[in-house]
């Protein structure tokens, strides 16, 4: 078990503003990826593939790799990557959540990629970054996809003479990964370890998912045969880095699902007429909206910082406070709007047919993956000097 | 950002006052922001020879960054709230060139204090409904009626005033909106206390006051759109904040931070809920701010009033509970006479009392969340029960 100790306490204001609206780039990358998805990702389709044996959609995901270069965009063009930054990213991550799309972008091309990114000269990184960056092979961070960011780094992984032996669960894009990148215990020091699952020393189970638009599942290792990336410090500076990334865009994430939420429920509430009006014309419903509306633009404002303070900012104490303030905040808003989603949709939200319970359990779901709210809000307390006692 | 020319012209102002300069004496205030007026410094996105350089409006937070790094006096905005966010806006978008020339230097300056005539006792959330008459009379109106809830009618030389021209026609085409000389015979000025103890606000009665023709703003039955360009103009004023911790968040974190034996931990995720709320609030502003500047207006701050009123509200509220006993005590409810509008000079039960009236003033928060689900969101409109009724018509 090792820890990362809590840094400073320092509350000093932000060096300049956040960079807060997308440039022209950015409004073009988010119209392909808006269209991509409208065509292959319909709400139908995601919904029917949920209980199969396939929860992924691999020929979205290949397309998403090829067409729009999604997998490499994190990484370094000397990978063969595009080298975009967290805000280009941030804004295919809110469109995937706009179509609670079944692709194992989080753990590949999130989690996995910025560790790899983290320690990218590393011999074993530099490869699998090549191959990530084509889309010829998918990973994800073997991690519990709990793990708050910024706090203490544990696990129960130990690797002897290069063999990994130790339980990981619940990890995001488990069955997807063809590479998994494990922290391990390693001769009294933290390693990464890349391994490949396989039917007898590395076994991957699944487990049945609140959120039926992204499998989890469980690593249990016995002996499995693993490559060294990097051991020391640095490796708990990729899991770090990881984890931030990983929040920042689940936030951007949750700003889409809230913003489809919104988007849905004002629709029906024009369309829906009960004692002879739209419902939508009732001002107890109206005021319920215009609070989610007023939500999701202040959560929007919040991620697109968060995603402007990785992408540029280089104290990671404030790169960390900014992210955690969007992780609270986007987190609570995408439940919040889900939930009203629900519940003004009466009888129809309740049933299996209609796809507002997908959006639920992703909102759900992504409000406990990567540190709860209160746990990013107890970290920012500590970065911003408030200690709570 | 401003470029060098206008930082130029700011230097060479503050040069001629030698207003950084702490061996002379200080500066007097009025003589040097009519300098600025007349240098175009005044508001910099209003047009040459009328206090501006025709700028974008966001230059001028930058404009006044680069006055007050020079130490230059600061402008008459707090004295002036309403001359500065309200009539200045409102007389540069409907005056004629005449009220332009004569109004706008004063109101920058903080000779001519103003203040707002729209709410009336009968008249609130239903701003159309106001009841006060201006009848016509030669090259006068004849204007008699009740208005409440007025900031700085006690020291205001000016106001604007919203009153009803034509009882026959539906009542948001009935009214007219003129500029009203606070000192003409028949106005007569009464405090209104309020719940902190204190007089900010007032009733004022007008009986049979004459204000000319040429003070009408806008024309004859058009006050409603007049009204509607102030009121958005006043939204606009209240909504912002750039630092992290400011106002009355960070009243409550600076209490938290230099008071430790205060701390009680089912607080602790309160503070920080507000904590995190007011830095979203802060980036919502800050991108509002960049959209206009890409030209590219959004929504956004419809919603930030509502914001803003719910932040200082809940701040202040747990100011309280973490003050415990000190939050018993009341500093001051003697009937006093604010000239300033400044929340966070007062004590915390103050900022208590005071920010209830956050989600009132300036449209209370149930009316702007009605405007964003009604013209952001497109929902249909709540049946009226009050049909579309003329001006003498309206339920009292």
């Amino acid at each position: 078990m090792t820890a990362i100790p809590p840094v400073s306490d320092s509350s000093r204001p932000e060096p300049r503003p956040r960079q807060l609206v997308i440039n022209e780039d950015q409004e073009a990358l988010r119209t392909a990826v808006r269209d991509l998805l409208s065509d292959h990702a319909s709400w139908a389709s995601v919904l029917a593939r949920a209980e199969t044996d396939a929860p992924y959609d691999i020929s979205l995901w290949e397309r998403l790799s090829h067409d729009l270069g999604v997998t490499g965009l994190l990484i370094p063009e000397e990978f063969g990557g595009a080298g975009g930054n967290a805000r280009d990213l941030a804004v295919i991550s809110e469109q995937l959540g706009a179509f609670v799309a079944p692709v194992p972008f989080l753990g590949s091309a999130v989690l996995a990629t910025a560790a790899l990114v983290a320690v990218r000269s590393e011999p074993v990184a530099s490869e699998l970054l090549r191959r990530l960056a084509g889309g010829e092979t998918t990973a994800t961070l073997g991690i519990s996809a709990t793990t708050v960011p910024g706090g203490v780094l544990s696990t129960t992984v130990q690797s002897v003479g290069g063999l990994l032996t130790g339980t990981v669960t619940p990890v995001v894009d488990l069955a997807a990964a063809e590479h998994i990148i494990v922290l391990t215990w390693d001769e009294g020091e933290p390693a990464l370890y890349a391994i490949a699952p396989d039917a007898a020393t590395a076994v991957v189970s699944a487990i049945t998912p609140l959120d039926l638009t992204r499998p989890i599942g469980g690593l249990e290792l016995a002996a499995a045969p693993g490559r060294l990336i990097v051991r020391g410090d640095p490796a708990l500076a990729a899991v770090a880095t990881a984890l931030v990334t990983g929040a920042a865009m689940l936030a951007a994430e949750q700003v889409g699902v809230a913003q489809w939420a919104l988007d849905t429920t004002v629709a029906y509430l024009k369309d829906r007429h009960q004692f002879g009006r739209p419902i939508g014309s009732f001002q107890a419903l109206k005021h319920r909206m215009a609070q989610v509306w007023r939500r999701v633009g202040l959560a929007r404002a919040a991620a697109l910082a968060a995603a402007d303070a990785l992408a540029g900012e280089s104290d990671p104490d404030e790169i960390a406070r900014v992210v955690a303030v969007a992780a609270s905040y986007c987190s609570e808003t995408s439940v919040f709007a889900t939930e009203e989603m629900i519940q003004l949709h009466g009888g129809i939200g309740m049933t299996w047919e209609h796809p507002a319970h997908l959006y639920l359990g992703r909102a759900k779901a992504d409000e406990l993956i990567l540190g709860a709210p209160d746990q990013h809000r107890t970290r920012l307390a500590d970065l911003v000097g408030l200690p709570g006692s | 950002m401003v470029d060098a020319d206008v930082r130029g012209r700011i230097a060479r102002l503050v040069d001629e006052y030698a207003a950084g300069d702490p061996s002379r004496p200080p500066v007097d205030r009025g003589a040097f922001l009519g300098s600025r007026f007349d240098a175009g410094l005044a508001w910099v996105h209003f047009p040459r020879g009328l206090g501006g350089l025709g700028l974008p409006r966001t230059a001028q937070i930058a404009v006044e960054g680069e006055f007050a790094r020079l130490g230059a006096p600061a402008t008459a905005q707090a004295d002036n709230v309403i001359g500065y966010g309200m009539a200045a806006p409102t007389i540069l978008e409907f005056g004629t060139a005449e009220q332009r020339d004569t109004l706008l230097r004063p109101i920058f300056t903080g000779e001519d204090i103003w203040c707002q005539l729209f709410s009336e006792p009968g008249a609130g959330s239903d701003l159309a409904a106001v009841a006060t008459r201006a009848v016509r009379d030669g090259d006068d109106w004849v204007v008699t009626g009740q208005k409440v809830w007025t900031s700085f009618a006690h020291t205001a030389k000016w106001a604007i005033l919203l009153a009803r021209t034509n009882a026959d026609v539906p009542k948001h085409r009935g009214l007219t909106y003129f500029i009203a000389d606070m000192t003409a015979p028949g106005v007569e000025v009464r405090p209104l206390r309020q719940l902190t103890g204190e007089a900010e606000f007032n009733e004022v009665f007008f009986t049979d006051v004459r204000v000319p023709d040429s003070a009408r703003l806008g024309d004859e039955g058009n006050g409603w759109a007049v009204a509607q360009g102030t009121l958005m103009n006043e939204r606009m004023a209240i909504g912002g904040g750039a630092t992290r911790e400011s106002g009355m968040l960070g009243k409550l974190a600076g209490l938290w931070r230099d008071r430790p034996e205060l701390r009680r931990p089912a607080l602790h995720d309160r503070l920080m809920q507000l904590w995190v709320e007011a830095e979203a609030y802060r980036f919502s502003s800050e991108r509002q701010r960049q959209q206009l500047l890409a030209g590219r207006p959004g929504p956004d701050g419809s919603g930030s009033k509502v914001t803003y009123a719910q932040l200082n509200q809940g701040s202040t509220a747990l100011e309280l509970e973490v003050l415990a006993a000190e939050g018993l005590h009341h500093e001051d409810w003697s009937l006093r006479r604010p000239t300033e509008s400044n929340w966070l000079a007062g004590g915390a039960t103050h900022r208590y009392l005071r920010t209830k009236g956050n989600s009132i003033e300036g449209g209370t928060s149930e009316i702007l969340l009605n405007v964003i689900a009604e013209r952001v969101l497109g929902l249909p409109r709540e049946p009226r029960t009050d049909g579309s009724p003329t001006g003498k018509d309206v339920p009292r």
